[in-house]
């Protein structure tokens, strides 16, 4: 399941770079596994490249979750190999190979603005702030195209909940780490860093989620690790990845793809099949795996958990 | 040169050459080596290869006088009708995997996106010059109109280069690459045009004389 197809064996295939350059960091990676094992692991990568230069965190004992979908789940090869994340070039194969030695440990989100409680989380206390529970989420991308995945986190509203937002906190804002150094391949177009934003009530809904792992495992780097969030009703650039700062505030923050097209990219971004695109229908999606494209629903499928968030809003205005 | 231009051998290599990102894309739909969107890889693909032959069509008039190889003519129809087949390819997988065969359906996107509505003229455009490639159009047409015709393809270029600027998000620096290139070729063409008009004037006015002087 998890090496569906292997490519073609590359020169750059033989030893991961990352594993060329850190074979400390490679062992340790490897865990409790022995010598032996590891040279089981080498020989192993040697036949079958790796999806990832260093191995993934498994996460056991989830809570299946009552959103759950029971749609055909998208491979991981597919959701990891095709990404926008622009930090690491804009092509969709770009981030799975610039991604690769993507720093991720220690990483803190720092939570502030109109709380009463603002903070800096380490990812070991994030992990420990809730049961992780998995979400087999539909994902629907603006560029027409959707994954169903089996994300790994909790409700955002858990984390939410702690720094006790005021009441002059009406939007959530988020973003993403920018790290020059560590993002050489940053480009296509958009401003850094990324930003997004939520109204306050949608980023306290269940189905908002904190997003630490995906298919068992911690997030690979090219989809959004450590920690991202999850709005499976919106397009897909509303899923803000890497996340380093939590805002809350009164005001309607600027998300980045709103500042780089207003016209285009709204601040709701619902997933919408009435509303098309300026440039393209949005009534049809291509699921990933399938040639023919099938109908786009309202809110993704997600109408019963958030269209009373948005009634008697012009969503068409609101888009 | 002259000896390899006009080999029938490399005529022969230069379709096979044409045919290489064609076999290629065979070979990955046979081994499903297309990633984890094999339609939109499809799309990309032969879009790609159509503005890139394009490119190569236009590159033979400014070659053959740049570089002195009029020969370069004998591959410029074969240039062109490859820019054709992976035109015919690309609209071949919008009009299935997203039309789904559905003709009413293309047409109504058509008239309301515009990139596809610029991208489909281009690809109309290119049809009558497909058509009249041979020697027996050029002969039923006459080659003076025969040209004029021809002519299209700068708009069918600048169409597809528009039609690809249109659908990229934001990152436009392959759009904007093509876009240069069609500029540079058309802009040789304008240059070339201008300067010859203005050394011929004089040879127009005087012609009986300097014909006569050779």
């Amino acid at each position: 399941m998890l090496i569906r197809k292997a490519p073609d064996l590359t020169y750059a295939d033989v030893t991961p770079r990352s594993v060329y350059l850190d074979r400390r960091k490679f062992l340790r990676a490897m865990g409790i596994a022995g010598a032996t094992a590891v040279a089981g692991k080498g020989l192993f990568d040697l036949v079958l490249p790796p999806q990832n230069a260093l191995a993934a965190t498994q996460f056991t004992g989830l809570i299946k979750s009552p959103f759950s979908t029971t749609e055909k789940q998208n491979s991981l090869n597919d959701v990891s190999h095709y990404n926008n994340f622009y930090e690491f070039g804009s092509d969709k194969s770009d981030p799975a190979k610039n991604a690769q030695n993507f720093k991720t440990t220690p990483w803190t989100v720092s939570v502030e603005g109109d709380v009463s409680k603002s903070r800096k989380f380490t990812m070991d206390e994030i992990l420990k702030l809730a049961p992780l529970e998995e979400r087999i989420y539909r994902h629907r991308c603006v560029e027409r195209w959707s994954i169903v995945v089996p994300w790994i986190g909790f409700s955002f509203n858990v984390l939410a909940k702690l720094v006790e937002p005021t009441p002059k906190a009406r939007y959530v804002a988020f973003e993403t780490l920018y790290d020059r150094r560590q993002m050489p391949h940053a480009g296509g177009g958009i401003d850094f860093p990324y930003v997004e934003g939520l109204r306050l009530d949608e980023g306290m809904n269940p189905l908002a989620l904190l997003c630490v792992g995906m298919y068992g495992e911690s997030l690979p780097p090219q989809d959004g690790a450590p920690v991202r969030m999850i709005v499976p009703w919106k397009y897909g650039y509303k899923s803000i990845k890497s996340l380093v700062k939590i805002r809350f505030q009164e005001k309607e923050p600027p998300t980045t793809w709103n500042r780089y097209s207003t016209s285009e990219y709204g601040f709701y971004s619902n997933v919408n099949p009435n509303v098309d695109h300026p440039r393209w229908s949005q009534s049809k999606e291509r699921r990933l795996g399938e040639i023919f494209m099938r109908p786009t629903v309202m809110f993704n499928g997600y109408g019963d958990q958030v269209a009373s968030m948005y009634s008697g809003m012009d969503l068409k205005k609101y888009h | 040169m002259r000896t390899i231009l006009v080999s029938k051998w490399t005529k022969v290599a230069v379709f096979l050459i044409c045919l290489i990102p064609f076999a290629d894309l065979v070979w990955r739909i046979i081994k499903s080596d297309l990633g984890a969107n094999p339609v939109e890889f499809l799309q990309h693909a032969t879009g790609d290869w159509t503005l890139r032959f394009l490119v190569f069509t236009l590159c033979v008039t400014p070659f053959r006088k740049l570089f002195k190889l009029p020969d370069l003519i004998r591959f410029r129809r074969m240039l062109g009708l490859f820019a054709f087949f992976y035109v015919s390819l690309h609209f071949l997988t919008y009009l299935g995997p997203d039309q789904a065969f559905d003709f009413s359906g293309m047409l109504k996107d058509v008239a309301k996106r515009p990139f596809i509505t610029v991208g489909f003229t281009a690809f109309v455009l290119l049809i009558p010059l497909a058509i009249t490639s041979t020697a027996g159009w050029i002969r039923r047409i006459g080659g003076k109109r025969w040209q004029m015709l021809h002519r299209s393809i700068y708009f069918a270029a600048v169409f597809g280069v528009i039609h690809y600027d249109w659908l990229v998000k934001s990152d436009v620096r392959k759009p904007l690459f093509y876009g240069a290139l069609v500029a540079l070729l058309l802009l040789w063409r304008l240059g070339d045009w201008f300067f010859k008009r203005r050394s011929q004037a004089p040879v127009r006015v005087a012609a009986p004389h300097v014909s006569m002087n050779g």
